[in-house]
C-alpha cells in the first residue's frame, strides 16, 4: 500500500521518541535501582505519594474548572463575533503562547512576590502586603494562565460548527436567548467542554515547575516529585514507577470524561 | 378560506446597501396555502424570514391579525418554521425534537406525550421516537421537522424549500402529504420554492417574485393562463413570447398577420408581448395553417414530443403527441383562447425565444435555492 508510506516518518518518530522511551520507563519502573533485578517495590511507594497524587488531581481539576468558567464565555464571544473580529480575537488569544512557558511563570513570580509588583502597588495604597505567592491559589492561577488557551480553542472550534439554523429553530420554537443557550448551544458544545477539560487537565496534572515557582513545599505536585527523582534524588526507578502510575491515572480520567461525549457525534479525544 | 391573517405593507429590505426586497405588498388569509415562487435571489426567502421574525425589514410593516409585529422576536410569534435542510437538533432524538417547543411552553408531560404521539401518527413516524435524528433518511428528517413545527399548533407554518433536498419520487409523495396535512389541520402555510410545478400543484395562491418585487399574485390557474409579463410566462411553464401590436380590442397582430384574441383594454396600436403556450398549438397541413414553418428539431419527452419550429427565423417550442420529421413544412392554427396578450415590461425580449433551445434546457434551468 503506497498510502502507508506517508505514515512512515510519523511511525519512525513515534517509535524512537515515544515507544522506546515508554519501554525504558517500564523497564525502570519494574527493576531495582541498585541490582537491576525485577521488583514491584517501586510501585509500592504509591501509598507514600498518594497525598501528592490527590493534591495534583485536585489542583488540576480546580484549574480545569476555572479555565472552563473563564474560557467558555470567551469562546462564545469569539464564535459569535464577525469573521474579521474572530481572526483578531483568536490571534490575541494565541499571543501569550508565543512566549516561553517558563518566562510567563517567572513573570507571575515577579507580580505576586511579597515584594512583587502587586504588593508594592498595595503598599503605596497603604495596604499591608498580601500572601499572594507560595500557596495553592498561586499554583492554580499559574496553571489557569498557562493552559487557558487549550480550553478556549476546542470550545471555539465546536461552537463555530454549531449550525446557526439550529439557533433560529430554537427561537422559532419559543426559546428566549437564555433558553436557546441552555437548550441548544450548551448541550451542543459538550464535546468542546470535554475536549477542553481534557486538554487542560492532562498537562496540568503532570506539570512541574509551576508549583516550584509559585507554590510552596505544601503544594508540591507529582510532576515535581518525578522530576526530582531524576534530577536530584537520583532514583530514576521510582520516578519511572510514579510516571507509570500517573499515566494510568490520566488514561482513566480521559476515558471517564469521554464517556460524556460517547452519545454525541464527533467524539473528541486527545 | 378565512379572514386576513398577515399583511405586508411596502416591505423593503436592504443588505449592505443592496436592495433585496422592494415594496412588497401582500396579504395572506387564514387557512390559505400561499407559495412564494421565484428564482434564486428573488427575495422569497427574505420575505419568509421577515414573517418568521429572523429579519427586521428596513422599511414597511408586518401585520399579524392587525397588530404590527416588526419588532416582535421569533419566539413570541404564533408562527413556526420548517427550515431548509430541517435544522433538527442533533443532540435530541426524534421524540425530544418534536417535544422541544412544548417543553419550552412548559406543558405538562402527559399533554406533551399526547400531542407528540398524535404528531408521530400524522407524519407516519410511529416507532421512530427514540431514533437519533442523524440516523434518519432525508424524508424522515423532513417529517420530523414538520412535526416539530406543527405540534405547537401555530397559526401559520412557514416552509423554506422544505422538499429541496429530496429525490423526485419522495418529493411528489411529500407534496401530497403536505397538502393533506394543511387541509386536515386548517393551518395557514406560507411555502417558499423555486419549483413551479410544486407551486402549481399545492398552492391556493401563488406569489411570483423576481428581483425583490412581486411580479404577480393569483390562483395557480390564473398565473399559468394569464401571466402578467414575460418573466411570469417564462418562469411558470414553457412559453413562446412574441412581439405584437394590439390593433383594437380582441385583435392582435404579429408576424404581419392579425389574430383574434380574448384580450382587451389596450391603447390602439400598443406594442405588446404575445404568449403562446407550447401545448396549445395544433398542427395542420401546411396549406391550411395560419402560419407555416420548418421543423428544426424533435425531442421525445415521454408524454409528448418537444418540437422546435422555425417561423421566419423565430423559433417556437411546440409540445404535441404528433410526430413530425425534422425538415418538414408544417402549418399551425391558433385559436383565440390560445393567444394571450401582455403589456410590455422590463422583461420583454428576454424570454420566450427558443432559438438556442437544446434538450438540456430543463437541466440548465434547475437551480438550488440557496439564497439570503
Amino acid at each position: 500500500m503506497k498510502r502507508n508510506r506517508l505514515l512512515w516518518p510519523y511511525v519512525a518518530w513515534m517509535t524512537l521518541f515515544t515507544l522506546i522511551p515508554l519501554g525504558v520507563v517500564f523497564y525502570y519502573a519494574f527493576t531495582d535501582s541498585l541490582t537491576g533485578a525485577f521488583t514491584l517495590e517501586n510501585l509500592s511507594h504509591l501509598e507514600t505519594y498518594l497525598p501528592i497524587f490527590l493534591r495534583s488531581i485536585f489542583l488540576s481539576l480546580a484549574s480545569s474548572a476555572i479555565c472552563l468558567v473563564v474560557g467558555y464565555p470567551v469562546a462564545y464571544t469569539i464564535a459569535t463575533a464577525r469573521p474579521s473580529r474572530q481572526r483578531l480575537l483568536s490571534m490575541l488569544l494565541m499571543l501569550p503562547m508565543c512566549m516561553s512557558f517558563l518566562l510567563r511563570t517567572l513573570a507571575w513570580v515577579a507580580m505576586l512576590e511579597d515584594t512583587g509588583i502587586l504588593n508594592q502597588f498595595l503598599s503605596r495604597l497603604g495596604i499591608a502586603p498580601l500572601p499572594l505567592i507560595r500557596n495553592s491559589g498561586a499554583v492554580i492561577l499559574g496553571m489557569v494562565y498557562n493552559y487557558l488557551p487549550y480550553m478556549i480553542m476546542p470550545l471555539y472550534t465546536v461552537m463555530m460548527k454549531i449550525d446557526p439554523r439550529l439557533i433560529e429553530a430554537a427561537q422559532d420554537l419559543g426559546c428566549n436567548n437564555r433558553q436557546v443557550f441552555t437548550r441548544v448551544t450548551l448541550p451542543l458544545s459538550v464535546p468542546g467542554i470535554v475536549s477542553g477539560l481534557t486538554m487542560v487537565f492532562v498537562p496540568a496534572v503532570s506539570t512541574f515547575y509551576i508549583s516550584q515557582k509559585l507554590g510552596s513545599t505544601g503544594t508540591t505536585m507529582i510532576g515535581d516529585v518525578i522530576e526530582s527523582q531524576f534530577k536530584t534524588a537520583y532514583n530514576p526507578n521510582l520516578g519511572a514507577a510514579l510516571s507509570l502510575i500517573m499515566m494510568v491515572l490520566i488514561f482513566l480520567c480521559v476515558g471517564f470524561m469521554n464517556r460524556f461525549t460517547d452519545q454525541e457525534e464527533g467524539v473528541m479525544t486527545l | 378560506m378565512g379572514k386576513e391573517l398577515i399583511r405586508l405593507t411596502n416591505l423593503t429590505m436592504d443588505f449592505d446597501g443592496e436592495r433585496v426586497l422592494d415594496g412588497i405588498n401582500l396579504y395572506i388569509n387564514d387557512h390559505e396555502f400561499l407559495t412564494l415562487l421565484g428564482p434564486s435571489g428573488c427575495g422569497k426567502t427574505t420575505t419568509l424570514r421577515i414573517i418568521g421574525g429572523f429579519l427586521t425589514p428596513t422599511a414597511g410593516e408586518v401585520l399579524f391579525d392587525g397588530q404590527r409585529i416588526n419588532d416582535v422576536p421569533p419566539y413570541r410569534r404564533k408562527i413556526n418554521t420548517v427550515f431548509q435542510r430541517y435544522a433538527l437538533f442533533p443532540h435530541l432524538d426524534v421524540y425530544d425534537n418534536i417535544a422541544f417547543g412544548l417543553r419550552i411552553a412548559k406543558l405538562d408531560e402527559l399533554e406533551i406525550d399526547r400531542r407528540v404521539q398524535e404528531m408521530l401518527d400524522i407524519v407516519s413516524l410511529r416507532g421512530f421516537e427514540n431514533r437519533r435524528v442523524t440516523q434518519l433518511s432525508g424524508g424522515q428528517q423532513q417529517r420530523v421537522a414538520i412535526a416539530r413545527a406543527l405540534v405547537n399548533q401555530p397559526k401559520v407554518l412557514l416552509l423554506d424549500e422544505p422538499l429541496g433536498a429530496l429525490d423526485l419520487r419522495l418529493r411528489k409523495d411529500m407534496q401530497n402529504e403536505l397538502k393533506r396535512i394543511q387541509q386536515a389541520l386548517g393551518i395557514t402555510f406560507i411555502y417558499v420554492t423555486h419549483d413551479q410545478e410544486e407551486a402549481l400543484s399545492m398552492s391556493d395562491t401563488i406569489v411570483v417574485m423576481d428581483k425583490g418585487r412581486i411580479q404577480q399574485i393569483g390562483r395557480p390557474e390564473d398565473i399559468y393562463n394569464e401571466p402578467k409579463n414575460a418573466f411570469v410566462a417564462d418562469f411558470i411553464g414553457e412559453s413562446n413570447i412574441l412581439d405584437g401590436v394590439m390593433i383594437e380590442d380582441y385583435v392582435v397582430e404579429f408576424f404581419g398577420r392579425k389574430f383574434q384574441c380574448l384580450d382587451k383594454g389596450f391603447a390602439p396600436r400598443e406594442p405588446v408581448d404575445v404568449v403562446i403556450r407550447p401545448e396549445d398549438i395544433d398542427f395542420v397541413p401546411a396549406v391550411q395553417g395560419d402560419l407555416t414553418g420548418t421543423v428544426t428539431s424533435i425531442t421525445f419527452k415521454g408524454m409528448q414530443y418537444d418540437i422546435i419550429v422555425d417561423f421566419k427565423g423565430f423559433k417556437w417550442l411546440i409540445q404535441t403527441t404528433d410526430y413530425q420529421s425534422v425538415g418538414s413544412r408544417v402549418g399551425i392554427r391558433l385559436n383565440p383562447e390560445d393567444i394571450h396578450v401582455m403589456k410590455k415590461s422590463e422583461y420583454s425580449g428576454l424570454f420566450g425565444d427558443y432559438s438556442s433551445y437544446s434538450a438540456e434546457y430543463d437541466e440548465i434551468g434547475e437551480e438550488d435555492g440557496d439564497e439570503a
